[in-house]
């Protein structure tokens, strides 16, 4: 069986708004207080030396070090991309980070700046941060950075259809999206900061990997609140749920609004306890981050020597 | 469909998560601890010590005193002594001031209390410093700010206290039983002889200790160590007015029927045999955690703990699929380690009980679960453990097992969910996980429990009262309701 009959699997013969909203009506509900004692819980965990730095090593490589500026430049996207190949100079134990995530016209330098090194290239697409564009326009944007050489595309759902009881039209187009994405992975962004409530998030992630996402991610970093712990635990339960019924893996990616290491430490708990090791692995989850990575590696020099090192010693890129 | 993993491009990590463990050394302890009696530390007139040890390592912490007939007597002399002589006539608003500042005193020593909680008994070290010690601070807060607002708490009556209270509690959680009861004695002007467990009386002595440093006056609080002999001693004491007990249904039957033709008031919080009830619309994520952590909170040492869980049956595969896999995921082990979510059984008495019960699960017939874990090689540690399969005249589903063990069984309507939830003896709690408000409401009416969660489980909050319907006891504790059965009143 093909992985996307394997996915298909769960969902109804034929496709149409109604049958895809009886299909959500049957993910289970989500209580917000009990979504949010769990991670509080899972918060409360204290990760101490070895399994620390172990943490924060697998942080690093499961990065998407991030810039999505309206002043982006190819300079800044190689600098940044330097950055991803080699996060710490001093420290040859530092690995390089997944992928470094721009903006479509930035793709090409990009490409450049990580040739020959396991950084792969991640561009948004489908009219990001809004998505308001004609389908056919997304299509055309992801096909074009596809064929400028990227890895993984990190497309955005239409929220406004979403929330109309579109579903069809959500889910239309998140296969198209996978089509034109070819052999990159796709990275379904489902913006979680405006679907309103954890229900519509675990439906969300439902549709999302049933038309064909490799990756969950929750936002696009420009809409408040970005990620969260509770909106990352529902999804986490969510691709568990599908994995059950389908087979089919499906990986994580939260972000926006994860600053420091700290932060990252309680989604990996989150994620460990979870999905557990199958899914710890940049294979099946990622971070999508700008600032993250200067406290991973200020924390590292800690771990490691026992000082805390100013944040002068650590370059800004 | 057995779904399989795919191999990943880079090896995932194995997070073991390092020891944590909390550090011991912030406790002082003596290596032999006396009767707490009039405001000081006093050797038994009975000579006689019995050790508490540590259950998960089966070390004794120390030697503590069993107060015999005799030194019962002299404590409720000093009860009695300060109860008419100084606490019966302070002023509320005075004795408001002293039970501050013991709340206080347990907030800036919470971890020190929090971990001597967890090497004397056995609960994981993080439920100590996040539930246990917060609560019993909050307790004796809360019933501060009745001491001087009795007249209003029941308008139209002029409350008295009744004297001296003889308080028996538990092991399972024994600094906050001890705050459900000395707080709102103490507050309504009464004077206590507390009789803690002989497997868990170190905290109360540490917290007899801080009494003394707050300067609360000789004689009110008053702590015998000891076992059942003592107990009963407090209990028939013929100078105590008034008797709490919480613990085991066959005791308190027992005091019941001592205390039958005297004129003391007597309260009894006792067991229960709680229905977990999971309807097929319930949020099934959040449910699971409520079912976790409704029966190993605290190892299943819990009176009101949710052991008979009862899924719809149209989903009852599906979700004890998903509980089976998170109780793979729970951390078995040293209690002290901040990562244990499950620690250590109180005794090996408690231990033999709970392997009983397990045994006659399986030989009537029911099917057992337990996760892959690796308990420690020494303590008392026990799997955390489902039965499936479980007819309603299984013993297990009967009979407190008071232990991480769930039974399951399943319903298919509401009606029956009620029927079965409240065919037990029992009537201390209940829960039930829905999306309808309105079979919430049907459900918390038909169901004969003294608390009924809903889309939760074990939340407490001194505010509110808690007690049981039918053989798990009578009276309330918390909230204005606990203070009434320290009190007696004439019309004003």
């Amino acid at each position: 069986m093909t992985l996307a009959s394997q996915r298909s699997s769960i969902l109804p013969d034929r496709i149409t708004t109604p049958t895809l909203r009886s299909f959500l009506g049957g993910v289970p509900s989500v209580d917000d207080v009990g979504a949010a004692e769990r991670v509080a819980a899972l918060s409360t965990r204290s990760i101490k030396r070895e399994s620390k730095l172990d943490a924060l090593m697998m942080m690093i490589r499961m990065m998407d070090l991030t810039t999505l500026e309206g002043q982006d430049t190819a300079g800044k996207v190689a600098q940044m991309s330097a950055k991803a190949i080699r996060p710490d100079p001093l420290d040859p134990d530092v690995p390089s980070t997944a992928a470094v995530c721009v903006y479509p016209n930035m793709v090409k330098y990009a490409v450049q700046a990580t040739e020959g090194t396991s950084v792969k290239v991640a561009s948004v697409a489908t009219y990001f941060p809004s998505g308001l564009a004609d389908t056919d326009l997304k299509v055309e944007e992801t096909s074009r950075v596809v064929n400028e050489g990227a890895d993984e595309v990190d497309m955005v759902i239409d929220r406004g259809a979403f929330l109309a009881g579109e579903y069809f039209k959500v889910f239309d187009e998140i296969r198209r999206v996978k089509d034109a994405s070819g052999e990159a992975h796709l990275k379904v962004i489902l913006e979680t900061g405006e679907l309103g409530n954890l229900d519509n998030v675990r439906r969300a992630s439902m549709l999302a990997m049933a038309a064909g996402a490799d990756f969950i991610k929750t936002s696009t970093g420009k809409i408040q609140p970005a990620a969260t712990l509770p909106v990352t635990l529902i999804m986490l339960e969510a691709i568990r749920d599908f994995f059950e019924a389908t087979g089919v893996m499906v990986g994580m990616k939260p972000a926006g609004g994860i600053r420091t290491s700290k932060d990252a430490m309680k989604y990996l708990v989150v994620l460990n306890e979870t999905l557990g090791t199958p899914w710890m692995t940049p294979d099946w989850f990622r971070f999508g981050a700008s600032s993250l990575l200067n406290d991973v590696l200020m924390q590292i020099r800690w771990v490691k020597t026992g000082r805390y090192w100013s944040a002068d010693y650590f370059t800004k890129d | 469909m057995t779904a399989e993993i795919t191999k990943p491009s880079t090896a995932p990590l194995e997070w073991e998560y390092a020891t944590s463990r909390e550090a011991t050394d912030i406790l002082d302890l003596e290596d032999k601890y006396g009767l707490f009696i009039d405001g000081e530390f006093v050797k038994p007139k009975s000579k006689s010590y019995f050790p508490s040890i540590n259950p998960a390592t089966e070390e004794t912490i120390a030697e503590v005193a069993e107060a015999g007939e005799a030194d019962v007597d002299a404590a409720v002399s000093a009860a009695r002594r300060a109860h008419t002589e100084v606490w019966g006539p302070m002023p509320g608003a005075e004795r408001a001031k002293h039970i501050f500042r013991i709340a206080r005193m347990i907030q800036e020593r919470g971890r020190e209390l929090a971990v001597l909680e967890t090497l004397d008994g056995g609960k994981p070290i993080k439920e100590a410093r996040d539930v246990d010690i917060p609560l019993v601070a909050g307790h004796f807060f809360y019933y501060a700010g009745w001491a001087d607002k009795l007249e209003y708490a029941f308008p139209g009556i002029r409350p008295e206290s009744l004297g001296v209270a003889g308080q028996v509690i538990p092991w399972n959680f024994p600094m906050l039983m001890l705050a459900w009861k000395v707080a709102p004695a103490l507050a309504a002007g009464n004077t206590v002889v507390l009789k803690p467990a002989e497997t868990t009386p170190l905290t109360a002595l540490l917290l007899a200790s801080i009494a003394t440093e707050a300067g609360l006056p000789p004689g009110v609080l008053n702590v015998v160590t000891g076992a059942g002999k003592t107990g009963a001693a407090v209990v028939s004491h013929e100078d105590v007015d008034k008797v709490a007990f919480t613990g085991s249904t066959a005791v308190g039957k027992l005091i019941q029927s001592q205390l039958a033709g005297t004129d003391k008031k007597l309260t009894l919080e006792l067991g229960g045999k709680a229905a977990h009830v999971i309807f097929e619309d319930a949020p099934l994520d959040q449910a699971i955690e409520g079912v976790i952590n409704g029966i190993f909170f605290n190892q299943g040492h819990v009176c009101c703990a949710g052991s008979r869980l009862l899924v719809q049956e149209n989903i009852h595969d599906r979700f004890v699929d998903k509980l089976k896999r998170r109780l793979a995921t729970l951390r078995v082990g040293d209690p002290l380690d901040k990562n244990t979510d499950v620690g250590a059984i109180n005794s090996r008495a408690q231990l033999d009980k709970i392997n009983e019960l397990v045994e006659s699960g399986q030989s009537e017939g029911a099917e057992m679960f337990q996760p892959d874990c690796v308990l420690p090689d020494r303590g008392f540690f026990f799997k955390p453990t489902l039965f499936t399969n479980v007819a309603q005249s299984h013993r297990i589903a009967q009979e407190e097992i008071f232990g991480p063990v769930l039974s399951i069984l399943s319903f298919r309507t509401p009606e029956e969910a009620v029927e079965k939830a409240n065919n037990t003896p029992y009537g201390l709690s209940a829960g039930v996980w829905t999306s309808k408000g309105s079979r919430i409401l049907w459900m918390a009416d038909q169901m004969k429990a003294g608390v009924v969660w809903a889309n939760t489980y074990n939340k407490f909050d001194p505010a509110s009262p808690f007690g049981g319907y039918k053989e798990s006891g009578f009276g309330r504790e918390g909230g204005r309701h606990g203070l009434l059965p320290y009190l007696k009143w004439s019309e004003s």
